[in-house]
Order: structure tokens, then C-alpha cells, then sequence
């Protein structure tokens, strides 16, 4: 097992150094000049220099990739051309509270896809199968944005049982949780979708194997035919499409981040936008690159968990 | 019941298909006719009806300018409907090339090809969305740009997957020993065989541009106001939602109907070109 976590951590590396080049790339190629956008068209030929000299702008682009990679090898986002302040603290400050969101967002997705998509199977064709179509299809369609409304209008403002804005701080727990409810149900009921469906189809798969058979015949419990030898079986492409769905997760969040009114990279990356501070864009980016590469990498180490057999390939 | 034949059959015996279809042709008929069918102009503002409950005159009522809001969602569908449907050819279309360009050529080639997509492809579709928007700025051409190039990774894949077999089979080899270019081979032979999954995987990514022009909108960073979008509609009723929560519920709805409408086309097209979908 050592050696599957070892052998996957050194090929996550060339991805994030693309990655990384990519979030280079893609700052650099904003037509005009950053420093005029800040300082507007009154600034002074000096004042426009000695912004672009503070923000590495007079050298070649080669040196400027160097110091680019040099920096964030060191863990040094750069500091915020607005708000003046370290890149790396403004993000350490909000991160908790997105990580929080997206965790537990996967973990309610999981706990409620994974039964739904279980028992749709079992009961191909009865009623608890249509209400998981019903869920996917609901869940596959609803803009993040727009389910977070409906419920913010639905559980908020209609039926006050939750708080219409998302940011009680950690020191504060009861209200804390009470505040991640709704934005965590949103994220939630999205994941269901992706993995009821799944589900249900691997087990539909998984059930008809040969090796179900066998374990019916031999007495075993049809709870644990169910739950242990076909689930486990299933298990694979949910696993998959969890990791596939990270992207989408993430997209979601900053939506959900902005209706619910929560701190979090969303708020970030959507005020880094309006003021166009370009190195807290940079900065977001290069985080949002490490989160999808260590999500890759827990997909690929769930895979090893899941089916001993990926670990010896 | 009796299984139809063929894709043409399989497609007209789905219920989910059927009723997705003649959703979305209605939706597409009251974008179309928008100028004839808007009870109101969407851009006539009223002050003195600003943020209207639903009533006789005004059904969807009015936002903060007084304009009628079923007027702006009916011109909305416009822009979504044609910004999802333009930005989704579009990717199809350069997508699509890339993946049998790149699985026909094969080796080498391919796999840099490959290994730039699965870079695109792991950076989060809205995020990139968001930046390539905030750098491009954000007119019409601009807006369908970015969001054909965040889709042009997938398209890729789907269309490489098959070419890596298909150029293999004897038919393609028939055509080569026949001196056809290798051009023509692509036209002619591959892409055929290819562009049903192509058609899938563009409905459902229909809904995704349409989902995504929607949500950079309601960030703030769609087309420019005083244009009726579906996500701007929603933004402004998510700004005055405790006074009047109707100017989000509606356009909400609307997105909501094209959603469903081409989810069910496209799990329907699934299970009409894939015979063993549709029998799980």
C-alpha cells in the first residue's frame, strides 16, 4: 500500500506543474496592461513603471515563469495588488469554511445517493426507483444557484428554521452548524443525483453476477448479498464519478458561497474579479489547482482502498 | 411491450425523450417569437410599478424599474437558448475535430494532444468560465467563446475514444489501399461512426452552457444590463428577495423547464443509442 500512495503522489507531480504553467499562461494573456487597469488613465509614466517593477512585470517572460514557480514552491502567493495584504493570509482566513462547505457536501451526497441508488435497484421499477429518477433528474438540472434560493426562500424566509446568512464564525458552534445546513443540503442534493444514479445502475450490474448467485445459494443473508458482496462491487464508478463531480463541486460552492452569503474562496475569487486584482486571481487559481490535484489523488488512493487489485497494477 | 427497431424507433418509443423534445420546441417557439408574444417591451420601464406583485396587467408582476417580467424572461430564453446552442456547436465542432484528429494520427501526437485536454479538463468549468470571461470581457461573442472553450476538452475525449478503434477496423484499411486521403477518411468514414456520441453528449452539454451562461450572469458577469438574461432577471429578484420574491422565482422556473427538458432528451438519446442502457 505504501508503495501504490508513493508511486501516485510522484505522478500527481507533472499534473500540477501543467497546471500550475496553465494558471501562468492564462494570467498572462489579459490584453492590455495590469498596471494601467489599476491605476486607471490619469497615471504618471512613473507610477505606471514602478507598479510594474513591484509586480515583476519589467522582466522577460521566462524569469517572470521562474520567479512564478519559485514562488509557489515556497508557498508564497504574492501579495494582493488591492487589498495590499498577503495573498496566502486572505485566503487561510476563508479556505475552513469552503473546505467545510465542499466536505460536507460530498459526505451528505454520499450518505443519501448511496441508499437511494441501493434500494432503486432493489426494487427496480417500484416507487422508491421513481422517486431516485425523480431525485437525479431534479438534481442533475437545478443551476446550484437557483436550488439555493428556492431553499433560502422555502426554509429561510417562509419557514424560518435556518438562518438566511451563512457566516457564523467556528468560535460560535451551535450557530455555526445551523448556518451550514442549508448551504451543505444544497451541494448535497446536487452530489445525490450523480451518485443515486450510479449507484443504481452498478448494482444493477453487480447483483446479476454469477458470484451473487453463489452467495444466495449458500444461505448468506439477503441484507448482506445486498449491502456487502453487490454494493461493494458497485462501489467503483461512484467513486469515479464523486471525483469527476469535483469540478463541479467546486463551481457549485462559489455559487452557493454568494447566496448563502458565506465567507469562502467563491467571495474571493468573485470580489479578486471585480476589483481585477490580478494576483489574488493568480493566487485562487493556483489554489483551486492544488485542491483538484489532491482530489485527483484521493480518487486514485479510494480506487486502491475500495479494490486491492488497483494497488498491485 | 413489442421492442421497436433501430435508433429512429428506439428514439420514438422513449416517453421521457417525446416529452422532453416537445418541452423544449415550445420554449424554443416562445423565444423565437418574443417580439410578437411579449405583452411588453422588456426594456419599457415604469416607475411607478417598480417591484409589482403578479396581477392582471402584469402576471410575472415587475422588477425594481417597473418592466415587465414575463416580457424579460420570454427575451431571456433568446439569450440562452442561442448562447447555449451557439458555444455547444461550436465545441462540438473544435472538440470533435481534435478528438479524431488526434486518435486517428495516434502515438506521439496524441498523447501531448491528450495530456493538454486532461489539463484543461481538470480545472473547474466555472472557475475557468468565470476568468476567461473577467479577461475577455463580456459582449456576446466574447461570452459564447468562453463558454465553447471550457467544453472543448470533453468533446475531445468523446470523439478520441472511438477514432482509436475505428481507424483499426477493415473498412478504414479498405480505404486506404484505396488511396483515399486521409482527410476523406476522417469525413467520410470515422466521423459517421463518431457522431452519435457527439449528438449525446451535445444535449447534455446544451444544458451545462446554458447552466453556466446562466450562473456567470447572476455572478454579475454576463451581458451587460439593461439586456434581459435569465440569471441577471434572477439576480436582481435575489437582490430584493424578502420584497419580491416572485422576480426570481419565475426566470428561475424557466431555466429550471430547460433543464428538465434536455436532461430528458438527453438520458433519452442515451438510452436510444445505447441499446444495453435502455434494458438496465
Amino acid at each position: 500500500m505504501l508503495r501504490f500512495v508513493s508511486l501516485r503522489l510522484v505522478m500527481a507531480l507533472p499534473t500540477l506543474w501543467a497546471v500550475l504553467t496553465l494558471v501562468f499562461v492564462l494570467v498572462r494573456i489579459v490584453p492590455g496592461d495590469p498596471a494601467l487597469v489599476i491605476l486607471g488613465d490619469q497615471a504618471t509614466e512613473q507610477a505606471l513603471v514602478a507598479l510594474r517593477h513591484r509586480m515583476g512585470l519589467d522582466v522577460p517572460l521566462w524569469d517572470q515563469y521562474l520567479q512564478f514557480m519559485g514562488q509557489v514552491l515556497r508557498g508564497d502567493l504574492g501579495i494582493s495588488m488591492v487589498r495590499n495584504r498577503p495573498v496566502w493570509g486572505e485566503v487561510a482566513t476563508v479556505l475552513p469554511y469552503t473546505l467545510e462547505l465542499t466536505f460536507v457536501g460530498i459526505l451528505l451526497g454520499v450518505v443519501m445517493g448511496l441508499p437511494l441508488g441501493v434500494l432503486a435497484a432493489q426494487h427496480r421499477g417500484g416507487w422508491i426507483d421513481a422517486v431516485a429518477r425523480w431525485t437525479s433528474l431534479l438534481g442533475l438540472s437545478f443551476p446550484a444557484f437557483i436550488s439555493g434560493i428556492l431553499m433560502l426562500l422555502l426554509l429561510g424566509v417562509e419557514l424560518p428554521w435556518f438562518p438566511v446568512i451563512g457566516n457564523a464564525p467556528f468560535s460560535n458552534p451551535p450557530a455555526h452548524f445551523r448556518a451550514l445546513v442549508l448551504p451543505a443540503l444544497n451541494l448535497g442534493f446536487i452530489m445525490v443525483a450523480y451518485v443515486a444514479r450510479v449507484t443504481r445502475s452498478g448494482m444493477l450490474a453487480s447483483l446479476s453476477e454469477d458470484y451473487i448467485r453463489t452467495a444466495r445459494a449458500k444461505g448468506v443473508p439477503a441484507r448482506l448479498v445486498v449491502w456487502r458482496h453487490a454494493l461493494r462491487n458497485a462501489l467503483i464508478p461512484v467513486v469515479t464519478v464523486v471525483g469527476l463531480y469535483f469540478g463541479i463541486l467546486i463551481g457549485n460552492s462559489v455559487l452557493t458561497e454568494i447566496v448563502f452569503n458565506r465567507p469562502g474562496l467563491g467571495k474571493l475569487i468573485v470580489g479578486a474579479l471585480n476589483d481585477r486584482d490580478y494576483t489574488m486571481l493568480q493566487g485562487l487559481m493556483v489554489i483551486y489547482a492544488l485542491v483538484v490535484v489532491v482530489a485527483n489523488l484521493a480518487t486514485d488512493l479510494t480506487y486502491g482502498a475500495v479494490d486491492p487489485r488497483i494497488r498491485v497494477r | 411491450m413489442a421492442a421497436p427497431k433501430g435508433i429512429a424507433g428506439r428514439a420514438l418509443g422513449n416517453r421521457s425523450l417525446m416529452v422532453g423534445v416537445i418541452l423544449l420546441l415550445l420554449i424554443i417557439v416562445l423565444a423565437v417569437l418574443a417580439p410578437w408574444i411579449a405583452p411588453y417591451d422588456p426594456n419599457d420601464q415604469d416607475v411607478v410599478a417598480s417591484l409589482g406583485a403578479p396581477n392582471a396587467e402584469h402576471w410575472f408582476g415587475t422588477d425594481f424599474f417597473g418592466r415587465d417580467v414575463l416580457s424579460r424572461v420570454i427575451w431571456g430564453a433568446r439569450v440562452s437558448l442561442f448562447v447555449g446552442a451557439v458555444s455547444t456547436a461550436i465545441s462540438m465542432l473544435v472538440g470533435g475535430s481534435i478528438g479524431i484528429l488526434s486518435g486517428y494520427v495516434g502515438g506521439r501526437f496524441d498523447q501531448a494532444v491528450m495530456a493538454v485536454m486532461d489539463v484543461l479538463l481538470s480545472f473547474p468549468q466555472l472557475i475557468m468560465g468565470l476568468i476567461i470571461v473577467a479577461l475577455l470581457g463580456a459582449n456576446l461573442a466574447d461570452l459564447i467563446l468562453a463558454i465553447a472553450i471550457t467544453a472543448v476538452p470533453p468533446f475531445a475525449r468523446v470523439a478520441r475514444g472511438p477514432t482509436l478503434s475505428l481507424k483499426e477496423r477493415d473498412f478504414v484499411e479498405a480505404g486506404r489501399a484505396l488511396g483515399f486521403s486521409n482527410l476523406r477518411i476522417m469525413l467520410v468514414h470515422i466521423l459517421p461512426n463518431v457522431l452519435d456520441d457527439l449528438i449525446v453528449m451535445g444535449s447534455l452539454w446544451l444544458a451545462t452552457a446554458i447552466r453556466t451562461e446562466a450562473s456567470l450572469s447572476f455572478i454579475g458577469l454576463g451581458l451587460p444590463p439593461p439586456t434581459a438574461t435569465w440569471g441577471s432577471i434572477i439576480r436582481e429578484g435575489f437582490e430584493n428577495l424578502l420584497d419580491a420574491p416572485w422576480l426570481a422565482v419565475f426566470p428561475s422556473l424557466a431555466v429550471l423547464l430547460v433543464m428538465l427538458a434536455l436532461n430528458m432528451i438527453g438520458d433519452g438519446l442515451r438510452d436510444a443509442t445505447d441499446p444495453k442502457a435502455a434494458v438496465s
